[in-house]
C-alpha cells in the first residue's frame, strides 16, 4: 500500500482550502462538512497530508484516486473510525474532531456490505433503530419503509446469504439510512459487484440520494463511477487533494497531469514553450489557447485526449493540422484507437479515437498517411516531470 | 492563530466514549488476568531456582549443585533420548496413517480417524497402565519381551507412541488434506515417476506440517509426567525428577531448577517451530483445485491393512486398561466385576476425585471459554490500547511453550508465597481451574482468533455508526456467528482439564484431589486395577462430552445456524 511519490515541481494545490464553486443545487451559506488541515500518519507513512475540504449540504461528493492515495483514510477519519493525528472536522457546524464514531451523525456502507449474517434482512435494517427506544411497531414500519425504498419489500425475512450481491448492498444502504443520518458515507460500495449490477445500482444510489437529499461522500477508484454519480469530484493522490471540481471540470480542465491521466485517457508528449500561445513539438509548432503561465523556453508536457483529435473538414485554415502515419489501429467496438506518428516529430506517438462512423466514411487503414488537427483549445499544458 | 496552533500541538484523541471505556476496562482486566495466571507463576519459578530453602538469593548455586549431581543431570539425556526415539517412530507411522486417510479412496476413513484420536480422551498414563497389564510383572504377554522389562525406557517409548500418535496425526492430516491437484496433473503430464512426484510434490507440500508434528511430539514426550511415573521404573526423566524433588523431598529450589531445565527444550522447540512456520507461504492459492484422491486398488488395499493394524493396536492398548478395570483379580481370576470401581476401598477420597475432576472440567470449560473468547475478541476486533492488546496476545501465546508440569510448579511457588494475598486460594478448586485454563490457553486462544478473523472486520464500525454499543454487537452477532468455535473451545478445555495430570499434580488440596491424581496415587499404592477403573471413568466422561458435542452439532446447531444455508 505505498503511494506513488509526487514528484517535485508539481503545483501544490492542497494546503490551501479548496473553494467551493457555487453549486446549482441550492447549497448556500456554511458548508455542512468542514475539514481543516487533516493529517494522518501510519508510522513513517503519511496517509493524509494537511487536507482541507468543504462539502455543502445535499451534495454528492466522490473521493477519487488510485489505491493508497488516502481517500479511504479520509473517509474513515470523517467517520471517526481511524481518528486523524491533526486537524479538525466539523459536521453541521459542530466540531466532531474528538468525538467517537457513535457521537457523530453518519451512516456508512462498506464494500464488503458487512451485513450481520445471522440476522434477517429486517433485523439488519432495524439494527440501529432497536437501540433508540422506539416501539416495535414504529421500528417495523420504518424497516418496511426503507426496504420499499430500496426495492426489497418482499425480502425482509430472508438471511443475507440468500440474497444476491446487489440485493445485499441495497440492504446495507437501507441499514445505513435507517437512522436518518445527516451524512452518508459509501466506501467503494460497488466494487464487489459485477459490471451489470454495478451500472444499475449506480443509478439507483444516485436517484435515491437526490430524492432524500442526504449529503453523501463516496470513495471510489473507478473514474467512470465518479464522473457519472458525483456533483463534485475530489481527486486525491499521495495523501493530497489534487483537484476538486464538477465532473466536467475534472474531465475537461484537469489541473495536473496526474488528474488528466487518472481521469479518462490522455496522450502526453514533451514540448517546449515557443511563445505566449505557441509550443514546439519536435519540428512542429503548435498553437495552444493558453501556455499556462509558462515562460518561453520552458520544458513542458502536453496532454491531449484521444477523442479530441480532428480528422474531418481540415483545410488550410485549420489550426495545428499535421501530417501523420497511422501506425496501428486497435478495434475497440464502438470506436478504433489509432497510434499516429507525426511526420515532423519522429519518436512522438499521438493516440486518437476514431468512431466507427468515421472509420467507415474515411476508410482509415493501418500504414496510410492521414492529416489530422490537434485543436488548440484541447491541448493541456503541464510542467515537465509530472508522473505519467 | 493561537487557538489553531494549540490544536495542532495536541494530537487528536477521540473523547472517551462508553464503548471505549468498556473496551479499555476489558483489556486491562484481560492483561491483569493473564499476568497473574501466566506471567507471575513463571516468574516465581524462575526466581525460586535462584533461591535457597529460606528464600535467600544464592545465584547459580542450585544449578551448580544440579549439574554436579550425576543422578540428576543424567535425566536430561534420558528425557531427550526417549523423546527423539519416540518422535522418529511416531512421525512416519502417523504420516502413513494420515496419507491413507487423505490420499486414498479407502472406505471407513471417518471411523479410522476417530479410532486413532481415542487416546486424546484419556490421561497419558492410560496407555502405560495397559502396557503394564500386557507386559508388566503380571502381564499376560510378558513372555513376548524375552526376559526384558517393560518398566523403563522401552515401556515409556511404547506408551508415548500411543499417546502422541493422535497429536501428530491431526497435524499431518491437516497438512496432507490440502493439496493443489494442478501440481499433480502437471507432474503427471511431464511423465514424472510416482516416487519422484511423492518426493517433489507431496513431501514439500506437507513439509511444514511434518516439522510442526516433530516438535509437538518431541515436546509432549519431554514434558509428559504420567507415563514416566507409571511405567518408568528406575529410569529417571526430568518430569519425574521434578515431582520427586518437590513432592518427595520437599526441595522446592531443586524442583524449580528441574522445572527451568524442563522449560528449555520445550521453549527451544517452540521457538524453532515458530521461526520455521513463519517462512511458510500459502501454498494453496484461492484458485487451487482441491486434489481428489484416485482409486488405486493395490495401494488402497495395502494401506487399509496398515490402518487396520494401527487402529487395532490402539484399540487393544486402550481397551486393555478398560477391560482390566472390570477384572476381578488380574491375571488369576478373569471374571468380570465392578469391585475395582469401589474406590472407597482404594483411595481415601473414594469417588470424590472423580466429581472434583468433573467440577474442574466443567468450570474450566465454561469460565475458560468466556475468558478466552472475549479476550480474543478484544485482541482481534478492537483498536484501542494497542500496547495492552499486544501484551495480552503475547501472554496468551506463552503457555504453548511451557510444559504443564512447569506451569504447575510455578503455581506452587506463586500461590504458596507468604507475601501473596492470593495464597488463601492454595489447594482450592479456583487455583486448579485457573491453572488448567492457563496451561491450555494458547490452543483455545488461537481457535478463537481463527474464527474471529473470518468475520467481516467492519461489523464494529457499522455498529458504531448505528450508535449500537459494542457489547450488544458482540453478544447478538459475533458470538452467535462463532458458536461452533465457541463450543469447540469449551469441549477442548473440558476434555483437557479432565485428563491432565502434570499441571495439577502439585496443586490439589485435601478436598480437591482430582481423578488423574487419584490414578497416580492408586498406581503408586499398587492398586493398578483401581487406577485403570478411574482412568476408564475419565475416558467415558470425555468421550460422552465429545459425543454430546457431535449430537448437539447435528441437532441443535444446524437449526440455530439456519442463516448459513443458501
Amino acid at each position: 500500500m505505498t503511494c506513488p511519490r509526487r514528484e517535485r515541481g508539481q503545483k501544490k494545490i492542497m494546503s490551501t482550502t479548496v473553494k467551493v464553486t457555487g453549486k446549482s443545487n441550492g447549497a448556500s451559506g456554511a458548508p455542512f462538512l468542514r475539514i481543516r488541515n487533516l493529517t494522518k500518519r501510519f508510522g513513517a507513512f503519511t496517509a493524509l497530508n494537511d487536507v482541507s475540504l468543504d462539502v455543502m449540504k445535499g451534495e454528492f461528493v466522490c473521493f477519487l484516486g488510485p489505491s493508497g492515495c488516502g481517500k479511504t483514510t479520509l473517509l474513515r477519519a470523517i467517520a471517526g473510525l481511524d481518528p486523524q493525528d491533526e486537524g479538525t472536522i466539523e459536521i453541521a457546524g459542530r466540531d466532531v474532531s474528538r468525538l467517537p464514531p457513535a457521537a457523530r451523525d453518519f451512516g456508512i456502507v462498506f464494500q464488503s456490505y458487512a451485513l450481520f449474517p445471522n440476522l434477517s434482512v429486517a433485523a439488519n435494517v432495524g439494527y440501529g433503530l432497536v437501540n433508540r427506544r422506539k416501539g416495535r411497531s414504529e421500528i417495523n414500519a420504518r424497516v418496511r419503509e426503507l426496504l420499499t425504498l430500496v426495492g426489497l419489500a418482499d425480502q425482509e425475512t430472508k438471511y443475507p446469504v440468500q440474497l444476491s450481491g446487489g440485493q445485499q448492498q441495497r440492504v446495507a444502504l437501507a441499514r445505513a439510512l435507517a437512522t436518518a443520518p445527516g451524512l452518508l458515507l459509501l466506501d467503494e460500495p460497488l466494487s464487489a459487484l459485477d459490471a451489470r449490477v454495478r451500472l444499475r445500482l449506480r443509478d439507483e444510489i444516485k436517484s435515491l440520494q437526490r430524492r432524500l437529499g442526504v449529503t453523501t461522500i463516496m470513495v471510489t477508484h473507478d473514474q467512470e463511477e465518479a464522473l457519472s454519480m458525483a456533483d463534485r469530484i475530489v481527486v486525491m493522490n499521495a495523501g493530497l487533494i489534487d483537484q476538486v471540481g464538477t465532473p466536467s471540470d475534472i474531465y475537461r480542465k484537469p489541473e495536473s497531469a496526474f488528474v488528466a491521466d487518472f481521469v479518462g485517457s490522455m496522450t502526453f508528449f514533451d514540448a517546449e514553450v515557443a511563445g505566449p500561445s505557441q509550443v514546439r513539438l519536435g519540428g512542429i509548432d503548435l498553437s495552444c489557447s493558453d501556455a499556462g503561465g509558462f515562460i518561453k523556453g520552458s520544458a513542458v508536457r502536453i496532454g491531449l485526449r484521444p477523442e479530441e483529435v480532428k480528422v474531418r473538414n481540415i483545410d488550410a485554415a485549420t489550426a495545428n493540422a499535421i501530417d501523420t502515419r497511422v501506425a496501428t489501429l486497435d478495434f475497440l467496438g464502438p470506436f478504433c484507437r489509432a497510434q499516429l506518428h507525426p511526420s515532423g516529430a519522429p519518436g512522438v506517438t499521438i493516440l486518437a479515437d476514431f468512431s466507427a462512423n468515421l472509420m467507415r466514411d474515411l476508410k482509415v487503414e493501418q500504414g496510410q498517411q492521414l492529416t489530422v488537427a490537434l485543436p488548440p483549445e484541447a491541448l493541456r499544458i503541464f510542467a515537465r516531470g509530472a508522473p505519467r | 492563530m493561537s487557538a489553531t496552533a494549540l490544536q495542532q500541538g495536541n494530537s487528536i484523541k477521540a473523547r472517551i466514549s462508553r464503548d471505549a471505556l468498556v473496551i479499555r476496562l476489558g483489556i486491562v482486566a484481560l492483561v491483569g488476568f493473564l499476568f497473574v495466571a501466566v506471567a507471575l507463576p513463571l516468574w516465581s519459578l524462575l526466581s525460586k531456582s535462584f533461591q535457597n530453602g529460606k528464600g535467600e538469593f544464592i545465584g547459580l548455586a542450585n544449578y551448580v549443585q544440579y549439574f554436579s549431581t550425576p543422578t540428576l543431570f543424567h535425566s536430561i539425556f534420558n528425557s531427550l533420548w526417549v523423546a527423539v526415539i519416540t518422535t522418529v517412530i511416531v512421525i512416519p507411522l502417523a504420516f502413513l496413517y494420515a496419507y491413507a486417510l487423505t490420499r486414498t479412496k479407502m472406505p471407513g476413513k471417518g471411523l479410522f480417524y476417530a479410532v486413532a484420536l481415542l487416546p486424546l480422551f484419556a490421561p497419558s498414563l492410560l496407555s502405560a497402565i495397559s502396557l503394564i497389564y500386557l507386559f508388566g510383572n503380571q502381564g499376560i504377554l510378558k513372555s513376548w519381551l524375552f526376559g526384558g522389562s517393560i518398566y523403563g525406557p522401552i515401556g515409556i517409548v511404547i506408551a508415548q507412541i500411543f499417546y502422541c500418535f493422535p497429536q501428530a496425526l491431526i497435524i499431518l492430516v491437516a497438512a496432507l488434506a490440502l493439496a493443489d491437484a494442478r501440481l499433480y496433473e502437471v507432474a503427471d503430464a511431464l511423465g514424472t515417476t510416482k516416487p519422484r512426484i511423492f518426493r517433489t510434490v507431496t513431501l514439500p507440500g506437507a513439509k511444514f506440517g511434518l516439522i510442526n508434528a516433530c516438535f509437538v511430539v518431541f515436546t509432549l514426550v519431554v514434558t509428559d509426567f504420567g507415563i514416566a511415573k507409571v511405567i518408568g521404573g528406575q529410569f529417571n526423566v526430568l518430569a519425574t525428577d521434578a515431582y520427586k524433588q518437590v513432592v518427595g523431598q520437599q526441595n522446592f529450589s531443586m524442583g524449580a531448577v528441574v522445572g527451568m531445565i524442563l522449560l528449555i527444550p520445550a521453549a527451544i522447540a517452540f521457538t524453532i517451530d515458530r521461526l520455521v512456520q513463519r517462512r511458510q507461504v500459502a501454498l494453496l492459492s484461492a484458485r487451487a483445485v482441491p486434489l481428489e484422491p484416485k482409486t488405486n486398488p493395490l495401494r488402497d488395499a495395502a494401506l487399509i491393512g496398515y490402518v487396520m493394524l494401527i487402529g487395532g493396536l490402539i484399540t487393544i492398548v486402550l481397551g486393555t486398561a478398560v477391560w482390566a478395570s472390570f477384572i476381578t483379580y488380574w491375571p488369576y481370576n478373569l471374571t468380570l466385576s465392578l469391585k475395582n470401581y469401589n474406590f472407597a476401598e482404594l483411595d481415601p477420597g473414594a469417588w470424590s476425585p472423580y466429581f472434583n475432576s468433573l467440577k474442574l472440567a466443567i468450570l474450566t470449560g465454561i469460565i475458560g471459554t468466556a475468558i478466552v473468547f472475549t479476550g480474543a475478541y478484544l485482541v482481534e476486533k478492537t483498536k484501542l490500547a494497542p500496547a495492552g492488546r499486544a501484551i495480552a496476545h503475547l501472554l496468551a501465546m506463552l503457555p504453548m511453550a511451557v510444559p504443564g508440569l512447569v506451569i504447575g510448579l510455578g503455581y506452587v511457588f506463586f500461590v504458596n508465597a507468604p507475601w501473596n494475598p492470593l495464597n488463601i486460594f492454595y489447594g482450592t478448586l479456583t487455583v486448579l481451574v485457573v491453572n488448567c485454563l492457563a496451561h491450555f490457553y494458547t490452543v483455545a486462544h488461537i481457535t478463537a482468533l481463527t474464527a474471529l478473523k473470518q468475520i467481516d472486520p467492519e461489523f464494529e464500525s457499522v455498529s458504531a455508526s448505528l450508535k449500537v454499543p459494542i457489547w450488544r454487537t458482540y453478544t447478538r452477532v459475533t458470538v452467535p456467528i462463532c458458536l461452533p468455535a465457541v463450543i469447540d473451545i469449551a469441549i477442548y478445555l473440558f476434555v483437557n482439564a479432565l485428563t491432565t495430570v502434570s499441571s495439577v499434580i502439585f496443586l490439589y488440596g485435601a478436598q480437591t484431589k482430582v481423578a488423574s491424581i487419584a490414578i497416580v496415587h492408586m498406581d503408586e499404592a499398587g492398586f493398578t486395577a483401581g487406577a485403570a477403573a478411574m482412568a476408564t471413568m475419565i475416558v467415558l466422561t470425555a468421550l460422552s462430552a465429545k459425543l454430546l458435542h457431535v449430537l448437539l452439532d447435528k441437532l441443535v446447531l444446524t437449526r440455530l445456524q439456519a442463516w448459513r444455508r443458501r
